[in-house]
């Protein structure tokens, strides 16, 4: 059961008890004349979710974004609210509302109108006890009769989801909505979308660029790149282990190494790199041939004077290097060290060690958990 | 946010604020000194002008006088011409907007890379005399032309022609102050954030709606300025009344014309500048308040 663009909803803006569907993107394509900018996407969105699609511009995000909203036609595959076809409708009788990026409020309009415009072109009636209640969801209420451009950056984005998210969507999109404002506020309006998400309970699809801001909000990532997915999951288990070298440099920063499969090691792979041997877990392998390319996060690895070489667990993957560079960036220190074979590799280390720290030119061993390891193709 | 140190911002503010106000004064000097001299000399001379009083048994001949009946003479005379302006003008501008709006439309949202050159072609025209193009219009609405046969052939022209009627004279003012119609409008449009096109369709707002809720009103700056440069030329406007129509379809323009230069009536003719000038003021007031430009972004 969905509700219809038309039908007069007596509903409170705040209900959590609603009946909604899941999202279906079935083999979507997008093709403008000269590039493919969506490939075949198809992807399960369920109801109630925070997602996040992520990825860099060009990569196809908002074109999905715009087909699901109606305001693109696809070249070929289906969107589907639940059990509903919507791919044929237009943009105005589709159960979804979206959040631009540029908010593109009505300019002539004050917030309260803005806000009412959805419920009236429904031809609700009495529209003032629903847009009240969601201004006051969006702390706005003594701003009705302001116009936008009164309004500050922040404000006109909470304008934006209240005009959106009173007609109760099946689905919100969200296009790049904190993308104007300042770091900040950006992280006040993150915690903000969140609670404004868990209070509605509406399936937020959230198109994002920041990484970090996806991984704040969403329940779960969708890393995309050149029109398809790359990787799928929860947030953490997605920086915790990336299936392909560009989830692993997207999304946070990856060391990563070549090397050859060269054995096994009971539930560990070993692989051959620079003559130096690493293991990774089976299970966090997602390499199938021979190349594999080994990965770990900066912040997983352990920086050791050279002397202290005899503390360093036998089990652990070790490579020996130079400190080129250190920066103090408060909660952690960044360093780059050298490898044997030229390659630099960089570490996080939070600022709670006891005593000097490696200084530039010093003699160093980095070790790691080989669980913290993960296999890539190569 | 409040001030810091208030005690030095109020104590250094009056002098600053003094001197630049005096400052504002200075700078505004050349531009009041050619208003007085270009426009509110011009107007008095005016105003004296169409008071005079004529010098017994003399034509052309005037003294200074507060004869006020002149507007009253003027008036009862010319009333048919003053008004037939009004309507002819204002018919002109409603037609010009029902062109102008749907072109505006297209080159400022639609026409992609094809705007510059859409917006020359829309000034070309007046690159050629005024004069010579509406006497190219002669041609055009020409009895025997296609034009005037198409129409015939519909039967719609209550006159079997259009030269020589108002029909002509309505469609020269159209004509030429079109551009002036076009390119405000193209401003307001183009000035307009397309996304607010797209979130009102995302609002379950059809194309029609759409329309008349956010593109209209968001226009509006665009219409009023619009009408009014086309509307206030066109209502003052001779050359297109003489050329095109006939003696019947005479404007105002044409009696301030025959009355200066013919007749060397200059009161009459002042006195007919004047009611126009004030006409077209007090209506476009009204339009203005009607328009609301508070309720214009």
């Amino acid at each position: 059961m969905r509700r219809t663009p038309g039908s007069s909803s007596g509903r409170s803006a705040t209900s959590v008890d609603r009946q909604v569907s899941d999202l279906h993107l079935v083999h979507l394509t997008k093709q403008f004349s000269d590039f493919v900018a969506v490939d075949d996407l198809s992807l399960v969105i369920p109801a109630g979710s925070f997602f996040a699609l992520l990825g860099a511009s060009g990569c196809g995000k908002t074109t999905t974004l715009r087909m699901v909203a109606g305001l693109e036609d696809p070249s070929a595959g289906r969107i589907l609210i639940g059990d509903d076809d919507v791919t044929g409708l237009k943009a105005h009788q589709r159960p979804v509302n979206t959040v631009f990026q540029s908010y593109a409020l009505f300019p002539h309009l004050d917030i309260f109108e803005n806000v009412a415009f959805g419920l009236r072109r429904r031809g609700i009636k009495d529209v003032k006890p629903q847009v009240e209640a969601m201004l006051d969801l969006v702390e706005l209420g003594p701003m009705a009769r302001r116009k936008p451009n009164q309004l500050s950056g922040g404000q006109q984005q909470r304008v934006a989801v209240a005009r959106a998210l009173i007609n109760e969507p099946d689905v919100l999109l969200l296009d790049e909505p904190l993308g104007a404002l300042d770091l900040k506020l950006r992280r006040q309006m993150q915690i903000e979308l969140k609670r404004i998400q868990t209070e509605v309970g509406t399936t937020f699809v959230h198109v994002t660029h920041d990484q970090e801001e996806a991984m704040t909000m969403a329940d779960t990532v969708a890393v995309m790149n050149e029109g398809r997915i790359e990787q799928l999951g929860h947030p953490a288990e997605i920086y915790e282990l990336p299936k392909t070298v560009f989830v692993a440099n997207f999304l946070g920063q990856s060391n990563l190494i070549r090397g050859r499969r060269s054995g096994t090691d009971g539930e560990n792979l070993l692989v051959m790199a620079h003559d130096l041997t690493f293991a990774v877990p089976q299970s966090r392998n997602s390499a199938v041939g021979d190349e594999v390319i080994i990965g770990v996060r900066p912040e997983k690895i352990i920086v050791k004077d050279e002397v202290d070489a005899g503390e360093v667990p036998s089990h652990h993957n070790t490579v020996r290097g130079v400190v080129t560079d250190v920066s103090y960036t408060g909660v952690s220190t960044q360093y780059l060290i050298r490898s044997p074979w030229g390659q630099e590799l960089t570490v996080f280390e939070q600022n709670a060690i006891v005593g000097d720290r490696s200084a530039v030119g010093d003699p160093v061993i980095l070790h790691w958990e080989p669980v913290h390891t993960f296999g890539l193709a190569g | 946010m409040a001030p810091v140190l208030p005690a030095t911002s109020a104590t250094k503010a009056p002098p600053t604020v003094q001197r630049r106000s005096r400052t504002g004064y200075f700078l505004l000097l050349p531009g009041m000194t050619w208003l007085a001299i270009f426009f509110a000399v011009p107007i008095v001379t005016l105003f004296t002008t169409s008071l005079q009083a004529r010098v017994p048994g003399t034509s052309g001949q005037y003294v200074p006088a507060l004869q006020f009946s002149n507007y009253v003479t003027a008036m009862s005379e010319y009333y048919p011409q003053f008004f037939r302006s009004l309507i002819y003008a204002g018919t002109a501008t409603i037609l010009a907007l029902l062109i102008a709006f749907p072109l505006a439309y297209f080159i400022a949202l639609k026409a992609g890379r094809w705007r510059a050159l859409l917006l020359v072609l829309v000034i070309a025209p007046s690159f050629a005399s005024f004069l010579l193009r509406t006497y190219a219009w002669r041609t055009i609405l020409a009895d025997e032309g296609p034009v005037t046969a198409f129409f015939n052939f519909l039967g719609v022209l209550p006159q079997d022609r259009i030269l020589s009627t108002g029909l002509a004279v309505i469609a020269g003012l159209t004509y030429n102050f079109l551009p002036f119609m076009i390119l405000p409008l193209y401003a307001a449009l183009e000035r307009m954030d397309p996304k607010v096109v797209e979130a009102a369709s995302d609002l379950y707002a059809n194309s029609w709606t759409t329309f008349w809720k956010v593109t209209w009103p968001l226009s509006l700056p665009g219409v009023v300025a619009g009408t009014l440069l086309t509307f206030i030329p066109a209502a003052g406007d001779y050359i297109n009344a003489q050329l095109l129509g006939s003696t019947q379809d005479r404007m105002i323009g044409n009696a301030i014309q025959i009355n200066f230069i013919e007749f060397r009536d200059y009161p009459t003719a002042s006195a007919l500048s004047f009611i126009l000038m004030s006409a077209i003021l007090v209506l476009v007031f009204l339009y203005i308040r009607r328009a609301g430009t508070e309720d214009l972004v």
